[in-house]
């Protein structure tokens, strides 16, 4: 079996019967803001175990889309289909965390919250998720930081907390928000890692990205949006030099006196 | 005069200073956690505007029931809660934030009351209203206190944890299916709970007193929010103890000196405290790593 990703793609994946969970379907997505669309008349799906970059310009409606597939906005037009995926099973890592940094929490508490669906609001922490705990600390590179609070810690060092958080939710999809703005390059690495090992062990990976280097080195599928959808598929038949330009072309702001979107097929062509 | 005489005496003698202290204490361990929460939240003026919100309430209790600390409380805990409700729905459904709508509730609410009170009562009325009776306290308001107390202890031991989660990552809990919002709403109760039980004892201007000032004390000394509730919870009860010790040998109204006595807890803690000023002016040596 192969699985072609995209209606835009000129290509199909590669992609085996093995896997047994269904696709994340997205058909003819729209998401609108005040009815102005941010992501437009988007289909595709991701492949179980796929791992994806969501790249495009700035307001091209990547964060729109992730937030979409978080359940978190209302959708305009259109259907997800999670697949049979509840949200028990995304693990979530915003932008732009609305995290309070100087909360007085320990390293430990905040990793161990990522233990919810065992734990849930009432019941106790339990040896084993400890223990897990003090695994994913060292699999980020903290170890021994249990005891830390986290308004200590820098930048990058609270996002590795949040990668080790993520890592004890064990979610069968990863949906990450840019995980590297503004954190340095050896960070960057340590925890690409990080997700090049939930890869392997055939999660589903979906990131937004800036960084078309890191893209094209460790995605192997790609989605170029720009409001519009531009391409989706393997990452070297999107990345292309034509398709980077029709995505940087896209205007940033709104129309104001723009009309009611009647075709919509027209549009996603 | 020994010190018998100066600290024991007063609440041996007379019993509605022994009613007073035990309502600060129990004020003390309900309000302090709360107040901690407010304070962790950054809703510490909420807490300001929701007491103002009480004030309607209670005017209508004492319209029907005349000065009666019970219909107070309950006209004061529905006109809570329904401006604490009423600004939730507001700042989902509208663009107006939080603080904007509690104050516009509360400022209606306010004048509402005053109004109400005005009608039929004296400004003496006025008075206690708004700056308590703590020395007036019977026994069934004292019953009150306690129950608001408990039951304000007890919630929080439940739902502490989405409450933490929810001021800390509200993503997070959005993103795991946690109902942040009733959680939320659930605290919000707890805080017009309190501001019911501070507000017979100090009035609904100063009731939430002793939940900020313990909290931005305790948030001065420690780093653990389980322990800003101990210190904060502490703190209310020993400024409940030295403000009516001071009131009675001074004979000042006893509110506003329990409130100024934790005033003054709080300055000292301004200068003292590890972050505090004297640490600042005399900084230790850094260390090697």
């Amino acid at each position: 079996m192969r699985y072609c990703n995209s209606a835009l793609a000129d290509g199909c994946v590669g992609g085996f019967a093995a896997v047994t969970d269904s696709p994340i379907r997205l058909s003819d997505v729209t998401v609108a803001y005040d009815r102005h669309p941010a992501v437009h008349h988007l289909s595709g799906w991701f492949a179980p175990g796929s791992m994806t970059a969501i790249t495009g310009p700035n307001g091209a409606g990547k964060s729109t889309l992730v937030k979409a597939l978080m359940r978190q906005l209302p959708i305009a037009e259109g259907h997800i289909d999670l697949g049979g995926l509840g949200l028990r099973d995304l693990g979530y890592l915003p932008q732009a965390a609305e995290i309070d940094r100087s909360f007085p929490l320990t390293v430990a508490d905040t990793v161990m919250l990522g233990a919810w669906h065992q734990t849930g609001a009432f019941r106790g922490i339990t040896a084993g998720i400890a223990m897990k705990a003090r695994k994913a600390l060292s699999a980020v590179g903290l170890e021994g930081f249990e005891r830390r609070h986290i308004g200590s810690l820098s930048a990058g060092q609270f996002q590795r907390i949040l990668f080790a958080r993520l890592l004890l939710q064990d979610a069968k999809v990863l949906l990450l928000d840019e995980p590297f703005t503004a954190i340095d390059a050896r960070t960057t690495r340590d925890l690409m890692d990080v997700l090049l090992r939930w890869h392997r062990d055939g999660r589903t990976i979906i990131a937004v990205l800036h960084d078309f280097e890191q893209v094209r080195a460790h995605f192997p599928q790609t989605l170029l949006i720009a409001r519009e959808p531009i391409g989706w598929g393997p990452t070297a038949s999107v990345m292309t030099a034509q398709n980077l330009l029709k995505a940087r072309a896209m205007a940033e702001n709104w129309d104001e006196a723009a009309q009611v979107c009647a075709s919509p097929h027209e549009n996603a062509a | 005069m020994s010190l018998h005489e100066f600290l024991i005496a007063p609440f041996v003698e007379y019993g509605f200073m022994r009613r007073a202290l035990v309502a600060c204490f129990c004020l003390g361990l309900g309000s302090g956690p709360v107040g901690v929460l407010l304070m962790l939240r950054r809703m510490s003026l909420v807490g300001d505007s929701l007491s103002h919100a009480v004030l309607p309430g209670a005017a209508i209790g004492f319209l029907f029931a005349g000065f009666s600390l019970t219909a107070m409380g309950v006209g004061g805990l529905i006109a809570g809660l329904a401006v604490a409700i009423l600004s939730g729905i507001v700042s989902r459904t509208t663009s107006l934030r939080e603080d904007a709508s509690f104050a516009t509730f509360y400022l209606t609410s306010l004048a509402a009351g005053v109004l109400i009170v005005s009608l039929r009562g004296s400004s003496r009325d006025l008075l206690h209203v708004l700056f308590g009776t703590i020395l007036a306290i019977d026994a069934p308001a004292l019953y009150l206190v306690a129950s608001i107390a408990s039951l304000t202890l007890l919630i929080l031991a439940i739902v502490y944890r989405p409450l933490i989660v929810e001021c800390f990552d509200p993503g997070f809990l959005r993103a795991v299916g946690g109902h942040g919002s009733l959680h939320h709403l659930n605290f919000l109760f707890l805080v017009v709970l309190n501001l019911v039980a501070g507000f017979q004892a100090l009035g609904t201007l100063m009731a939430v007193g002793l939940m900020m000032l313990p909290a931005a004390i305790a948030r001065l000394w420690t780093h653990t929010a389980p322990a800003m509730f101990v210190v904060a919870a502490l703190t209310a009860a020993v400024a409940g103890f030295v403000g009516l010790i001071a009131s009675f040998h001074l004979g000042y109204a006893s509110g506003p000196c329990i409130i100024l006595t934790a005033s003054l807890f709080y300055g000292v803690s301004l200068l003292a405290a590890p972050s505090g000023a004297v640490r600042r002016l005399f900084p230790r040596p850094h260390l090697t790593g």
